[in-house]
């Protein structure tokens, strides 16, 4: 017995570092150094914290976003006011900071809110199958097969135009897409041994679930997470520019562009900086996560 | 009355091309404390058998026929909630697979008291003292540092003794070992065979040993249960299946074996059992193993043969029983 011991304790320490470096769940320094190591995913690290920065502290620095000014009209970039001014003598800058702000709630929220139905949902379908599984993805595939956007635009419109509103339906038109992805993960993990053994141990079911089965799919969940945010933001942007989502006088991205829109000739630079925001923080977003994919390795996306 | 008596046990599985019949009439009793090995190739049904006791087959495919009564409780139509109650208290099962088997998101002291607490109403400190106890039972060195080490940070050896000490956490009854040295080192197989031999030892564990290692069944076992087609070919105490096996399979395994081969005559040569193994989703009214076998007559092929006594405690399925000469 004790010989057995020692030689083992021996072959643990090889056997360890060796084929197990690839194995899942921990090992979250080891992702972290090789994310560092892809340069597109530290320049999408980069984008997402100078977005959170502008749009947490932006607000407080950049000033009010609704002060009218009497004399800058549609003024260009300038001292005092460093992007310029739109067509009622407001802050471009302060409007971003605060659009960033709206962004960050509609992206955020959203895929929170969708993960926390999707998730369970997608946990149920996959471990149960049978007609529990039928019923909630055929369900799922008739809300799929609307394109995410159209479905967002018709769910807005029905609830009216808010950004409360526009987070629900951001929400709703994600959660297919997570309980796919959600499902899809339970399915694999489901036949795992370690899933058979902790059946074999009389666990019960919704403790598999919980225990056994989701805290294994959380690299894929990371993943997601970095394309709901940014698709949120977009849908968000999107609404609001087509009037259905946060209104005038509140700043948005999407907000910014409907009223540059009708200055397109006389100021040009109006509709770009907000364009230009929206377009590095998905870039961003996409960037991170692409990285994410490739150091986390999910089985699906 | 013994601990654990399988009557007529049938599994079948719903397949694309038609029931599977993985375990076909196999019966088989268990006592307190008795290590039964069930042996045979693979696809022979061993598993199938064994993990119809504790009904772990996939719910949606298998259906399980025949009797299983576990001290006086009929479980093959128990309602799942209450085997769910069974299962990792009086029943108990260790994988194959060691490497695999362990939730990787947890460290070992979770994995194992979580079992603990599921089945009993121990507190926290009491569950730690256990868990430590069971880690010393399994021979884990430096059992208590132990219980924060994550499964990637131990060995295969070290986690199938994880996995025997989830295992017997609550005292099972039946313990239920799937080829549980398969994926081990030979070090390291006898000591997962000496540990299991000390639990029915020391705890009275009764142990259905999955295996188609012979080597392992001489050196544990007190009765075997050779498997072909998924029906049970001959039953014996293991002293007499070594000594005078009966069944023309049996004798084939037998003879597959390097060292016995050895000794039989010195051949350098092992005889394989020539022919395949017929394919599971036809069950005729014949002896499964007669296009294989040197003895069979048309008597063979006509009518399957029963299972029947030749010696105390020894039964054999065979027309011409007998540990003569095969192929």
């Amino acid at each position: 017995m004790n010989e057995t011991a020692v030689d083992e304790t021996g072959l643990a320490a090889g056997q360890a570092a060796g084929a197990e470096a690839a194995a899942l769940g921990t090992g979250w320094r080891r992702s972290l150094h090789r994310l560092l190591g892809r340069r597109m995913a530290v320049i999408g690290a980069v984008m997402v914290v100078v977005f959170l920065g502008v749009a947490l502290i932006g607000p407080y620095v950049a000033g009010s976003s609704t002060r009218l000014g009497l004399t800058d009209i549609l003024a260009g970039p300038s001292g005092a006011h460093w992007l310029g001014t739109d067509d009622l003598g407001r802050d471009v800058v302060a409007r971003i900071c605060n659009g960033a702000r709206v962004s960050l709630l509609a992206g955020v929220v959203s895929s929170a809110l969708a993960m926390a139905v999707g998730v369970p949902v997608g946990l149920a379908a996959g471990y149960f199958r049978g007609w529990t599984d039928s019923v909630l993805m055929r369900i799922n595939d008739v809300v799929l097969s609307f394109p995410y956007l159209i479905f967002a635009v018709g769910m807005a419109a029905i609830l009216g135009p808010s950004l409360h509103n526009v987070i629900i339906a951001l929400a709703v038109a994600e959660v297919p897409s997570v309980i796919r992805v959600v499902r899809g993960e339970t399915l694999v993990l489901r036949q795992q041994d370690f899933v058979q053994a902790a059946v074999a141990d009389g666990t019960r079911d919704l403790a598999i679930m919980w225990r056994s089965i989701l805290p294994n799919m959380t690299n894929t969940l990371i993943v997601k997470a970095t394309v709901a945010v940014p698709a949120g933001i977009l849908g968000e942007a999107a609404l609001s520019f087509l009037g259905l989502g946060v209104q005038p006088p509140q700043a948005s991205w999407g907000v910014m562009l409907t009223s540059a829109q009708q200055f397109l000739a006389q100021d040009p630079l109006l509709a770009v900086f907000p364009g230009v925001a929206i377009a590095l923080t998905t870039l961003g977003f996409n960037l991170l996560g692409d990285g994410l994919r490739d150091v986390l390795d999910p089985r699906e996306l | 009355m013994p601990l654990l008596e399988v009557t007529d046990l049938r599994v079948q599985y719903r397949t694309e091309d038609g029931p599977v019949h993985a375990a076909k009439d196999v019966s088989f009793s268990l006592e307190r404390g008795e290590i039964l090995a069930l042996v045979g190739e693979s696809g022979c049904g061993k598993t199938a058998t064994a993990m119809a006791v504790p009904r772990l087959l996939d719910g949606g495919n298998a259906t399980i026929g025949g009797k299983v009564v576990l001290d006086g409780t009929e479980l093959t139509r128990l309602p799942e909630k209450r085997m769910q109650d069974i299962r990792g208290k009086d029943i108990s099962v260790v994988f194959q697979e060691p490497m695999t088997s362990l939730n990787p998101a947890y460290t070992i002291g979770k994995q194992i008291g979580e079992v603990i607490r599921r089945h009993t109403d121990m507190n926290r400190g009491q569950v730690r003292e256990r868990v430590v106890e069971l880690l010393e039972l399994v021979g884990m060195p430096d059992a208590r540092r132990r219980l924060g080490a994550y499964p990637h940070e131990l060995s295969g050896g070290m986690r199938q003794r994880v996995m025997i000490a989830t295992a017997v956490a609550c005292d099972p009854k039946v313990l239920i070992a799937d080829e549980p040295t398969t994926a081990l080192d030979v070090t390291i197989q006898a000591a997962v065979l000496d540990i299991i031999r000390r639990l029915r030892e020391e705890l009275g564990t009764a142990v259905i040993l999955i295996t188609h290692d012979l080597g392992v069944v001489a050196e544990v076992a007190d009765h075997v249960v050779v498997m072909y087609s998924g029906r049970h070919v001959e039953h014996a105490p293991t002293a007499a299946l070594f000594d005078k096996p009966q069944h023309p399979y049996t004798l084939g395994l037998m003879d597959a074996l390097p060292a016995r081969a050895a000794r039989r005559g010195g051949r350098r040569r092992l005889t394989e059992i020539p022919g395949m193994v017929p394919p599971p989703t036809t069950d005729p009214d014949a002896c499964q193993f007669a296009p294989r076998c040197a003895r069979a007559d048309a008597g063979c092929t006509a009518k399957r043969p029963a299972l029947s006594r030749v010696d105390d405690g020894h039964l054999v399925a065979c027309y011409h029983p007998g540990p003569g000469g095969t192929a």
